[in-house]
């Protein structure tokens, strides 16, 4: 977007508080079967900590962390690694998405819970890149200082 | 939660989408709905749905909110009716 003028103390702050968000995103998609949350939730997380990059330091700038290009590869490997864990569990002997077959450990309670996690960190992946992209997409023809 | 608080957590929620809905400057129209967003979100917690609140709280105020400000600074900052 456009930049008026260098506002050092939006620069600063935003720079300050966008890792905290990134990180409690990521805390929210991986603690999502115990607390409020989820993949969806920490997605969307995720992709406000990239937007206030971008809103808040111009084009050139806030494309550090999250190029514009990698937005709709990163969708696809999001929806990938999501249909993949079930494509694996019908693969290696049952149905789809039944995470009981796939060799994750031992035990059969920790298979189900580490591809919930697989899943939910497909779909968290998906939800960030097509929301950043979405964000794109609305200022493509735009210039900005 | 008491029925006194959440009678007028009802009524804000009334006032604000009122105001979304007759104020020509577009831009306080938006503050206005993200303020909807976080108060229904603070509606859904205490009736103990805590996951929808959630959700409601980080897409109202981090991705509608932002969306359409940017339509607003794509179009035109007053409405025409």
């Amino acid at each position: 977007m456009r930049r008026n003028e260098n506002n050092p103390i939006i620069d600063l702050i935003s720079s300050l508080v966008a890792p905290f968000i990134m990180l409690f995103g990521l805390y929210v998609i991986f603690h999502g079967h115990y607390s409020p949350g989820g993949g969806f939730q920490g997605g969307t997380l995720l992709a406000a900590s990239v937007i206030l990059l971008r809103l808040s330091l111009g084009s050139e700038l806030g494309q550090s962390q999250f190029p514009r290009r990698l937005g709709t590869p990163l969708a696809s490997l999001g929806v990938l690694i999501y249909y993949g864990t079930g494509l694996a569990a019908l693969i290696l002997g049952g149905a789809f998405l039944n995470y009981g077959f796939i060799p994750f450990s031992a035990l059969a309670p920790l298979r189900r819970s580490w591809g919930i996690l697989s899943v939910e960190i497909g779909v968290g992946l998906a939800v960030m890149a097509v929301l950043v992209a979405i964000y794109d997409d609305l200022l493509e023809g735009e210039p900005d200082a | 939660m008491h029925p006194e608080l959440e009678i007028v957590l009802l009524l804000v929620l009334l006032i604000t989408a009122v105001t979304a809905l007759m104020i020509k400057n577009l831009l306080t129209a938006v503050v206005s709905l993200t303020v909807f967003s976080f108060i229904s979100a603070l509606l859904y917690a205490a009736m103990g749905a805590v996951d929808v609140g959630f959700t409601e709280a980080t897409v109202g105020g981090g991705v509608t909110g932002v969306l359409l400000l940017l339509l607003i600074f794509k179009t035109t900052r007053r409405s025409s009716d």
